[in-house]
């Protein structure tokens, strides 16, 4: 008998058909995600807040370190939010246009939270996969380090840092990114301590794949879906913690300022019938920090899907 | 034919420490594969059966080299696989590779099938343009029974059969010589089982493979094995030809392990004396003195705990490590 044409036929077609183009996990991950509406609005209010914090700039009518003094003592009635004074959030206790303050501030807490979220996730990821993977003495060494780090006070030794070696910009940066990776260093351990045992590691193994390789190729991409969730969890942590230190008086040193050293000094003036300089930093610093929130939030059900 | 792997006192033995003692306290020794001794001839098969337990998967991986041993000799074409450092051995390591038992979990969910089976090449021959690894990669692919346009998608996206293909294509992209499987086919449906075997053996022939098969379904092993070695808790109780050792196993252990074959007839196997093994696998922590088969054998004598019983010849390249083995009725004679 002859083979079927048309099946020999369908054969060579399927053997010369288009390659399928796989679903891979992050594609499942990422549709799961938009389907989240509350983390896409939120996703969508950090874009806009994003774009505000840098953009903002050639939206304000005056420089953000310009001092009008005309309105000192009459900022109540004088400094008031409105479109005709180019004053749009109103002016702060030293005449200053409170709109170009907030962008800048906002555009600063954003800054220090990605920085220690991005500190977090490069040198937390690496060292606690290396840690994990070796395991043994190597192990030990490293994640004992990583414990003595954790057991010294850190606020203390940031107020430190910034009383000895002055109040910067890159010192709050330094200190910021000295503590943030130790939380992750230990998540990305216990990661890699399961996954390390998978056999698709060990068939690596096997092949002869180098360490390193091993860890950046099988090991990174697995856990790389907590240390994202943690990540975007990590942002608003860290706006909080520098919000606190700047409210403190040791952060952010004028005439720069972030959304910590705002509220602190809108708090101030609570009493001098300006409201609004409480009001408008403040809205900037929780929205923010809800929208992380839920983002992070959408980005755990997208990733870990059995986890819900 | 010339001897591919040489196996001579493969030991294998982990320390384990009992949780919250000291770490100057001396660990307790797991014996998991002891005194192992067998050769693979080029392009043969050789079984490895027995229990759960029984030391075969430390066994395929102290030869791969996931496990380190603790004694012994690898030869593996004139260079000693357990003496070298870890770097020569990564050189070494694209002549024996290992097909494992989960098929799914050995894949790496991340990467696409096309950089799953490229992976040994990316690493061996780091040169390979792009274009040339797609076509080996597809080649592969379609040799192993998978359409080669599948290569741009996950592994979630295939059956367990076809996953095992996966790690079958991966195991032969840098054309090794000898190729471990680690029950390959327990994790798969008996339909799956057959084809996946069937294309072992195929693969086998056409790249004149050496390959160590370990199951602990004799009737598979039989199917594919030229050699077969039975274990018992680390150590190897009986070897001989696939043919001899299913049709006339001298030690009582593989008679047990032969016996408890099912025969596809009712009648059959309703009739049918098996000497059934009681109690259960001693720990490989204190392993019985003598022979460790002794706790459970129906031959036993009083001299089988004083020494370790030798694995004889007993004709053939027949081997095998019980000195009762031609007694038929030690035990009613005795009694």
């Amino acid at each position: 008998m002859f083979p079927n044409k048309a099946t020999v036929e369908a054969l060579e077609d399927a053997a010369h058909m288009a390659e399928v183009q796989g679903r891979s996990l992050w594609g499942d991950a990422r549709e799961r995600f938009f389907k989240n509406r509350a983390a896409v609005v939120s996703l969508v209010v950090l874009i806009c807040i994003a774009a505000f914090g840098f953009l903002g700039e050639f939206v304000a009518q005056w420089e953000r370190d310009f001092v009008d003094f005309s309105l000192m003592g009459a900022n109540a009635t004088q400094g008031v939010p409105s479109f005709e004074t180019g004053h749009y959030f109103g002016t702060d206790a030293s005449g200053r246009d409170l709109f170009a303050r907030v962008v800048q501030g906002t555009r600063i807490s954003l800054m220090v939270g990605v920085v220690g979220a991005l500190v977090a996730v490069v040198v937390g990821t690496l060292y606690g996969a290396t840690a994990g993977y070796f395991g043994g003495r190597i192990d030990g060494i490293m994640m004992r380090t990583v414990d003595v780090l954790m057991s010294i006070p850190f606020m203390f030794v940031l107020i430190l840092m910034l009383v000895i070696f002055g109040r910067s910009l890159f010192m709050l940066f330094l200190g910021i990114g000295l503590i943030s990776w130790l939380d992750m260093a230990r998540i990305a351990r216990g990661q890699t301590l399961t996954i390390k045992n998978k056999e698709f590691v060990e068939v690596a193994f096997a092949t002869g794949v180098h360490p390193l390789k091993i860890i950046l190729r099988h090991i990174v991409p697995n856990l790389l879906g907590i240390v994202i969730v943690y990540a975007t969890l990590l942002v608003p942590s860290m706006i909080i913690f520098e919000s606190f230190i700047s409210f403190l008086g040791l952060g952010v040193q004028e005439p720069n300022t972030s959304l910590g050293a705002l509220i602190s000094e809108g708090n101030k003036n609570v009493g001098n019938g300006t409201p609004w300089q409480l009001a408008f930093p403040l809205f900037f610093f929780v929205i923010t920090i809800f929208a992380f929130f839920f983002v992070g939030d959408g980005l755990r059900d997208a990733l870990d899907p059995k986890d819900r | 034919m010339s001897t591919i792997l040489s196996v001579r006192d493969l030991s294998v033995t982990f320390d384990v420490r009992k949780p919250g003692s000291w770490p100057w306290t001396a660990p307790n020794k797991l014996h998991a594969v002891s005194q192992m001794s067998f050769d693979l001839e080029a392009g043969q098969c050789l079984g490895v059966v027995g229990e759960s337990g029984s030391g075969k998967s430390t066994l395929a991986r102290a030869i791969v080299g996931t496990v380190p041993s603790s004694n012994g000799v690898i030869d593996f074409e004139g260079h000693d696989l357990a003496a070298m450092n870890p770097a020569q051995r990564r050189v070494h390591r694209r002549d024996v590779q290992m097909i494992f038992q989960d098929p799914l979990a050995a894949l790496n969910p991340r990467m696409t099938v096309g950089e799953i089976i490229a992976e040994p090449l990316v690493t061996h021959e780091p040169g390979t343009s792009k274009a040339e690894r797609k076509k080996r990669v597809q080649e592969l692919m379609e040799k192993v029974g998978l359409l080669p346009n599948l290569i741009n998608r996950y592994p979630h996206e295939f059956s367990g059969g076809q996953c095992q293909r996966i790690g079958i294509a991966r195991a032969l992209i840098m054309k090794p010589k000898l190729l471990i499987c680690d029950e390959p086919v327990s994790a798969l449906d008996v339909s799956v089982q057959a084809q996946v075997v069937n294309l072992l053996m195929e693969l086998q022939r056409d790249m004149g493979l050496s390959m160590i098969f370990i199951a602990h379904d004799l009737s598979v092993v039989k199917h594919i094995s030229d050699q077969i070695i039975v274990m018992y808790l680390g150590r190897q109780m009986e070897m001989a030809a696939a043919e001899t050792l299913t049709t006339r196993p001298e030690h009582p252990y593989s008679q047990a392990l032969i016996s408890s074959v099912p025969i596809p007839d009712p009648a059959l196997e309703k009739a049918r004396v098996r000497p059934i093994l009681e109690g259960e696998l001693p720990s490989p922590l204190a392993p019985p003195s003598g022979c460790v088969f002794r706790t459970r054998c129906p031959k036993l004598q009083a001299s089988c705990a004083a020494a370790l019983p030798v694995f004889e010849d007993v004709g053939g390249g027949h081997f095998v490590a019980c000195p009762f083995h031609a007694a038929e009725d030690v035990l009613a004679a005795t009694a």
